[in-house]
């Protein structure tokens, strides 16, 4: 195994150039965290972006902030709060989840789109991405967006290479848009729902115009379950929205009030899928659904195998642990076909990542479309081979 | 005529006759428009400088009329221009003389709503306002508004990714789509997305989105519905220098308010917009804000209390909070008319460029000495929370040469965005009225790869063919289709 760090784009356009020459696929890494999602890797080089660090743009006033790819998603966080703003997006850390260690980037943020609770408010990673700068596999350096939050000048190549987990090209830099850090932040607990009354609940709290910025039900044994409502903004108008959804969510029991460190917490585990961490040789999927299908399409899994799971329902989300076979994923894939959903497999040992399906399959004239995306990208095929489908 | 159209295809137009007769079994009857009187009425859009005559309209009433209709087109190398209400301000629906256009007008159906997951589901040729007005009894709507909202349609709004004054809050169309149909050049139907939050694989929602007809024709869209809050109020405020006004908008910002409205005028603004809605709009400043909160009454008061508070430093000499619903009326009033009581006073262009809003002063100093330049006018209205910039450059028809000269005065003032780390369009489009200037924000590699990413879905470059890109601009690809490598 060969690791590259190229200290500048320059340098990652010689590498790209020198890789699709030699037709030498190349994984992509920036702390490496997330090398784990994904078809295994069949790849003898990586380029690694930790060379490529830097805040390179930070308007306060604008809501923008750039940086290389390589820089640990902590220091942009921190830059951030030192102006009182954050990405409101609020990125999961899966070290835990995954085992993994080193520090998760920036550029690894915008390949993944790695999002957090937040994202029924303030959308996922992708939305509030407004500029890439990235090498293709033809060692051209390319830009698409800007810096400023409202652009439609051409085709919007940044949605693509979002969430595309380095298959379009090795990301350079990238520009979020942010937001500021509300003034008090609360959450309502509510205690002992089962699944369907917790998602009614969650989706008469997020169809309220309280403006919900976190929505999760974590069921629990024995009346243990917990399903959290959170809202943030300014003081008065926080103590005025928990009163009226407390009135709202009044058939749903008395809610427990949750601040401070303690609610941070809270959604640091929603986030980071906490629950599901241990037993770790469980298989970890994520899957999205519409609110109202969620509940019969998890219980659909439970029936079918044995599974745990909670509901990021603020991001549309089941988090779903099942035992790491193929029985229990063809399970997984099965319910979420007859529920309407699709499904992500996050964590897995490798040998199930190759044997199953990791990324939702698309039906033939999108796959069709994606292996000419990733054609026109990468021709020679040299970024993450498979990582997400297999031939792109 | 300054924006150039590529010569039509002699051969396309030589078989015009037998193309329509190809046309007419697919779509029923009274859908298939020929006769010239009849196809005059989609020679243009909303940039009605230039006009161009189509082959022939078809207006499909279901997804398997635009899918054959398409077929046929791609079978016969015939081009293709999509059409929604024709409200485009960039010349995004202009028509060239060989192309057919397929307009959605009667695709305008709700098919699905669902309160509980907050969707719904319509057909892409419902206007923008319609979807809002169809959920509004049980207190939803859906967010982007564009200026043109009573006329667009969600077809067109998914083409541009169009936004509006709210989007400072709300986002722009892309943030609040879920889903959509798209029928292919080739005529095949896909379904991207759906009714949840995320979609699998390579962000397609995300690239249709304000590809300007040049990828599929989308007709049918899942939206993303929102409860409205439970009221919203706006106070204007005007000050003496442009530089108080906006150090005032980064103060606000910087505070930690994001209003669900920023709106900006300049002088001349204020005055076109006072003079036509009298909406006690004060005279004697330099710029004003709009600025629009929402929430309960208690949380608006105490929002317009911070703001009020923040601006103090900044002197503003008029300050107004609307105290009824009717004072807030006149107050968007006034912003709304903008363009059409310009209309009033002079013909214009209406630019539309993006700036760093740290960029403000000196951008709108610059805007001021190219007009002045050219011997024209202008009044600037703009979406100070996000520097959406709408200069009306303001020209007289009847004078020879003048609205070239604002053309001029435009691209100028759109290279002046880019100059300063902005964009050349942050809600209208490229359209024809951009594309020449599209070499101004990207370099060759960097509009080569958005063409690769075009041949994808368009080998032949039958789709809007003469918008958004350079007209050499399959020169520029000479990666030739599907992304391969030239042999």
């Amino acid at each position: 195994m060969t690791t590259h760090r190229p200290a500048s784009e320059d340098d990652v356009r010689a590498l790209v150039s020198d890789a699709a020459a030699r037709a030498v696929p190349l994984a992509l890494a920036g702390g490496a965290t997330k090398r784990a999602v994904g078809r295994p890797a069949q790849t003898q080089e990586t380029v690694s972006t930790a060379g490529l660090t830097g805040v390179t743009l930070y308007e306060p006033a604008e809501l923008v902030i750039g940086a290389r790819a390589g820089t640990p998603l902590a220091e942009v966080e921190r830059t951030l709060a030192e102006k009182n703003q954050r990405l409101a997006f609020e990125p999961a850390d899966w070290r835990a989840l995954l085992g993994s260690e080193g520090e998760p980037t920036i550029g690894a943020v915008a390949a993944g789109n790695i999002s957090g609770p937040r994202r029924i408010m303030v959308g996922a990673a992708r939305d509030a991405l407004i500029g890439v700068r990235f090498v293709n596999g033809r060692g051209e350096a390319v830009k698409n967006g800007g810096r400023v939050m409202k652009n439609v000048t051409g085709l919007d190549l940044v949605k693509l290479v979002a969430g595309a987990w380095g298959t379009l090209g090795v990301l350079t830099e990238v520009t979020f848009k942010v937001l500021p850090i509300p003034e008090r932040t609360a959450t309502l607990v509510f205690s002992g729902l089962d699944d369907e009354r917790a998602i009614a609940a969650l989706s008469a709290a997020l169809g309220s115009p309280y403006e919900v910025t976190g929505a999760a039900h974590i069921p629990g044994d024995g009346g243990g379950a917990g399903t959290l409502v959170r809202i943030e903004g300014f003081e008065a108008s926080v103590r005025y929205r928990l009163g009226e959804l407390k009135t709202l969510l009044s058939e749903y029991g008395e809610p427990g009030l949750v601040e401070g460190e303690d609610g941070a917490a809270l959604w640091r585990g929603v986030r980071d899928a906490a629950p599901l961490v241990q037993p770790s040789e469980r298989a970890v999927w994520k899957i999205s659904t519409a609110p109202s299908r969620g509940p019969a399409l998890a219980a659909a899994i439970g029936a079918a195998c044995e599974a745990r799971w909670f509901y990021d329902w603020g991001g549309g989300l089941i988090w779903l642990a099942t035992a790491a076979d193929e029985a229990a994923a063809a399970a997984v894939r099965e319910a979420t076909r007859a529920h309407r959903g699709h499904a992500t497999l996050v964590r897995a040992p490798a040998d199930l990542r190759a044997a199953v399906d990791v990324f939702e399959p698309l039906p033939a004239p999108m796959m069709t479309l994606t292996r000419g995306i990733k054609a026109s990208f990468d021709p020679k095929g040299i970024f993450e081979p498979g990582r997400m489908y297999a031939g792109v | 005529m300054s924006i150039a159209f590529p010569t039509p295809d002699e051969a396309v137009l030589a078989r015009r006759d037998a193309i329509l007769e190809g046309l007419a079994p697919l779509v029923a009857p009274d859908a298939l428009i020929v006769t010239e009187d009849e196809r005059r009425a989609f020679d243009t859009d909303a940039l009605t400088a230039y006009r161009k005559l189509p082959l022939a309209v078809v207006l499909p009433s279901t997804t398997e009329e635009v899918s054959a209709v398409m077929r046929f087109c791609s079978e016969n190398g015939v081009k293709v221009v999509a059409r929604g209400a024709g409200t485009s301000l960039a010349g995004g629906a202009i028509p060239q003389e060989d192309a057919v256009v397929i307009g959605v007008s009667k695709l305008n159906r709700v098919l699905e709503t669902n309160f509980a997951d907050r969707t719904m589901r319509v057909q892409s040729g419902i206007t923008n306002l319609a979807i809002s007005q169809a959920v509004a009894h049980e207190g939803f709507f859906y967010a982007p508004d564009p200026s043109s909202q009573l006329a667009c349609t969600i077809a067109g709004n998914v083409a541009m990714n169009s936004g509006g004054a709210h989007c400072l809050k709300y986002g722009v169309t892309t943030n609040n789509l879920l889903g959509l149909t798209v029928v292919l050049v080739d005529g095949t139907v896909v379904e991207i997305g759906g009714d949840m939050l995320d979609a699998p694989g390579y962000d397609f929602l995300g690239l249709m989105t304000g590809s300007e007809g040049q990828l599929g024709i989308v007709t049918e869209a899942t939206v993303r519905i929102l409860r409205a809050a439970e009221g919203a109020r706006p106070a204007l405020m005007g000050f003496e220098s442009i530089e108080e006004c906006g150090a005032c908008v980064a103060a606000i910002i910087g505070a930690g308010i994001i209003p669900v409205a920023l709106e900006y005028m300049d002088k001349p603004a204020i005055e076109i917009c006072e003079a036509f809605a009298h909406a006690g709009y004060p005279l004697d400043v330099e710029a004003m804000l709009i600025i629009e909160v929402e929430g309960s009454d208690e949380e608006m008061e105490d929002a317009l209390a911070r703001i009020v508070e923040i601006a103090k430093p900044f002197n503003p000499r008029a300050l107004k909070v609307a105290q009824t619903e009717a004072e807030a009326a006149a107050i968007w009033k006034g912003r709304k008319s903008a363009f059409g009581a310009t209309g009033r006073v002079a013909d214009y262009i209406c630019m539309d460029g993006t700036i760093p809003t740290g960029q403000l002063k000196y951008v709108l100093k610059r805007i001021d000495e190219i007009v002045k330049g050219y011997g024209l006018g202008v009044a600037n209205v703009f979406h100070a929370g996000d520097g959406n910039l709408h200069p009306l450059v303001m020209f007289d028809t009847n004078k020879p040469g003048e609205m070239e000269k604002a053309e001029e005065a435009g691209a100028d003032i759109l290279k002046l965005c880019v100059e300063v780390g902005g964009c050349l369009t942050g809600e209208h489009g490229v359209g024809i009225e951009k594309r020449d200037l599209m070499t101004t924000q990207y370099n060759r590699e960097d509009l080569r790869q958005q063409l690769r990413v075009r041949g994808v879905f368009d080998p032949m470059w039958l789709l809007n063919p003469a918008k958004v890109f350079p007209l050499e601009g399959r020169d520029l690809d000479e990666a030739g289709a599907n992304g391969r490598e030239a042999a």
